[in-house]
């Protein structure tokens, strides 16, 4: 069936939804549940959470299975989503410090306060296809774990101090460049030069590509930035507002499971003579290990001044945000016959005038 | 889907206090016009860069007793213009339609309708680039500057290096404009032919951006100047004796069309609403 944007377009939209559907679920033997979808594909609901900026599993699931695993498309969803929700509350400060660990490493020093704990991760597994995942029973491996990790038990409480903190404490830390105000980037316009706390929200619910591409092209050799991570860690903390009878308390409403990686880097002569290290810091919502090392990478280099890309805070805090990238890329599929129309009058009138001036100066 | 929307979304969408900041916005736009006002432009339903700066205007505006018309390249029925009046619809009980003398509000993307546009409407243009000065500064905090200065050196020179180079201005669509002597603002891509309609119109002009988070406006009466050389003066597109060959109109924009099994070329109003009337008075003697 031929479609013109010109006319037909209502019925073909409803036919092009209709063929979506039948795309999704023609091939199916059930459809996809999506709890199995937030329960099994952890690192993908994970990312949508961070790039869509909405803490909500359940909903991202629903925005994966909706999106048919497209991850632009289900952040998109969530965002969407995300403008008819109404601000009701702003949540006290989270300190990632009480976080509930699962993972925590540092490449800096091998011997840190509590000890490095390797967590879920398949940074050192064999990148093998396993093929006893085609037939796998999810009880029998459960059972099974379950005697190998006695005692495994995902709610025991561990909490470790920061390595930032001991690095603080010895005197070798620059302090955070403060922020001011607290600028809301859902809220308002981004100015430049950002603000601190707006660039770190944008690169927070950046695109994890975009990032990682960006933060590769500063460390490869556009800058000499080679930075250490001092602390990755991933775990549960908890959300809290104040009590709105009596502010003096708190009120939980729930975890958050985030990432967080401070990196170090050269360091720095400051204006009063001072010679120390920087921080840089990422984090994410969900387990997005990778994203949030870039994002520390990024944050740090726009800190520094150069002449790279990655340093530019235009170029890279408009630049990375999913859903504007693909959107503005992606709106080149709409008509552009006027436009394009335009284009094609002011041609003709170049080459008319070409063409004369040629008549008129003959060779010589 | 887009029944299951207006029972579980609020009213135009968009919560409550995000219409009210839109509407704040559009009230500062107006008072300065061509001045871009940022705002913080919500995600929407629709692709960002895809209409979206208009799509939030004309949900922070619309009520029941509104009557939409949405188009695109001038068409009612462009699918993009389709989806966009059918999102509005799911989640309002506003009225559409295609006739523009008809709509209080009306949406466009590319297009301007022939009819001109009255007091009592209010036409929305969804904008992609919202900076004129983005062709010769790539940098936001610059190009604020260099408004703020007023220094328009630059464009001008690169119109001037046009001239230089080929001879005239090489700019087709979404021609830079001075707004009431002070700023220089982007139409949206409408046609060359479009952009004096904007100067001293009896209506409103509301242009929202979206992904660049910006809203301007050009009020009532406010004087709108295409930017040009004594020289070297302002053109609109040309259609040299080339008629509509649905409605016969001579004095409408054009769009080319080919005819695919005889490879002929033929021409027909770009505004399809505006073409539809004609036809129809033409064939009621």
């Amino acid at each position: 069936m031929g479609y013109v944007a010109v006319t037909g377009g209502q019925k073909a939209i409803e036919a092009a939804d209709r063929i979506n559907q039948w795309y999704r679920i023609k091939d199916a033997a059930h459809s996809l549940e999506t709890i199995e979808i937030e329960k099994q594909l952890r690192h993908l609901t994970d990312r949508v959470m961070s790039e869509g900026g909405l803490y909500a599993s359940e909903y991202a699931a629903l925005a994966i299975k909706q999106a048919e695993g497209d991850l632009c498309e289900a952040a998109f969803l969530m965002r969407a989503y995300r403008s008819t929700l109404e601000r009701t509350y702003e949540s006290e400060i989270i300190d990632p410090g009480q976080m509930r660990v699962i993972r925590r490493i540092s490449s800096a020093f091998k011997d840190i306060p509590g000890g490095q704990m390797l967590g879920p991760t398949m940074d050192y597994t064999h990148r093998l296809l396993n093929f006893t995942l085609e037939n796998e029973q999810a009880h029998v491996l459960q059972e099974l774990l379950k005697e190998q990790i006695p005692e495994f038990d995902t709610n025991q409480t561990l909490s470790f101090p920061k390595v930032a903190g001991l690095l603080r404490e010895q005197g070798l830390l620059f302090p955070p460049k403060s922020s001011g105000a607290l600028f809301d980037i859902t809220r308002d316009k981004l100015t430049f030069p950002a603000p601190r706390s707006a660039k770190l929200q944008i690169l927070a619910r950046g695109e994890t590509g975009a990032m990682t591409a960006l933060a590769y092209s500063s460390m490869r050799g556009h800058t000499t930035n080679h930075p250490t991570v001092g602390e990755l860690r991933v775990g549960y903390v908890e959300v809290t507002i104040a009590y709105p009878f009596d502010s003096s308390e708190s009120l939980c409403l729930g975890e958050l499971m985030l990432t967080e990686v401070e990196t170090i880097n050269a360091f720095e002569r400051d204006d009063q003579g001072d010679v120390k290290l920087r921080l840089g810091y990422g984090l994410t919502f969900g387990q997005n290990e990778t994203k949030a090392i870039a994002m520390a990478i990024l944050e740090q280099g726009l800190e520094t001044k150069g002449e790279t890309p990655s340093q530019d805070e235009e170029f890279v805090l408009l630049h990375v945000d999913s859903i504007e990238a693909n959107g503005f890329v992606s709106h080149l599929k709409l008509p552009h016959y006027i436009t394009f129309q335009s284009k094609l009058d002011v041609l003709r009138q170049t080459q008319k005038l070409a063409e004369s001036e040629k008549t008129e100066t003959p060779k010589e | 889907m887009q029944a299951h929307l207006k029972q579980t979304y609020n009213y135009a969408f968009l919560d409550e206090g995000s219409k009210k900041e839109i509407r704040r916005t559009t009230l500062k736009a107006v008072a300065i016009p061509g001045y871009q006002v940022p705002f913080a432009s919500r995600e929407m339903p629709i692709g960002r860069g895809w209409g979206t700066g208009g799509l939030q205007l004309t949900l922070s505006l619309i009520g029941d007793q509104d009557c939409l018309k949405v188009i695109d390249q001038g068409n009612d029925d462009s699918v993009n213009a389709v989806s966009i009046k059918k999102l509005v619809q799911s989640c309002t009980e506003a009225e559409v339609t295609t006739d523009s003398e008809r709509a209080t509000l009306i949406q466009t993307r590319h297009r301007i309708p022939e009819v001109p546009i009255r007091a009592d409407q209010i036409l929305i243009f969804q904008v992609p680039l919202p900076e004129p000065l983005r062709m010769v500064e790539a940098k936001e905090r610059k190009t604020k500057q260099l408004h703020a200065e007023m220094d328009y050196s630059g464009i001008w020179l690169r119109l001037y290096e046009d001239i230089v180079k080929w001879g005239k201005i090489s700019i087709g669509a979404d021609y830079p404009a001075l707004a009431h002597k002070r700023y220089i603002f982007a139409p949206s891509p409408i046609p060359r032919y479009d952009l004096p309609k904007l100067n001293r119109a009896d209506g409103l002009f509301l242009f929202g951006a979206g992904r660049e988070k910006k809203i301007y406006a050009i009020p009532p009466y406010t004087d709108v100047e295409p930017l040009a050389f004594d020289d070297y003066p302002f053109e609109v597109e040309h259609f040299d004796g080339c008629t509509c060959r649905l409605c016969g109109s001579n004095d409408t924009f054009l769009d080319e069309i080919f005819d695919e099994t005889t490879g002929q070329k033929f021409y027909q109003c770009s505004d399809t609403g505006n073409c539809q009337k004609r036809q129809e008075k033409r064939h009621t003697p």
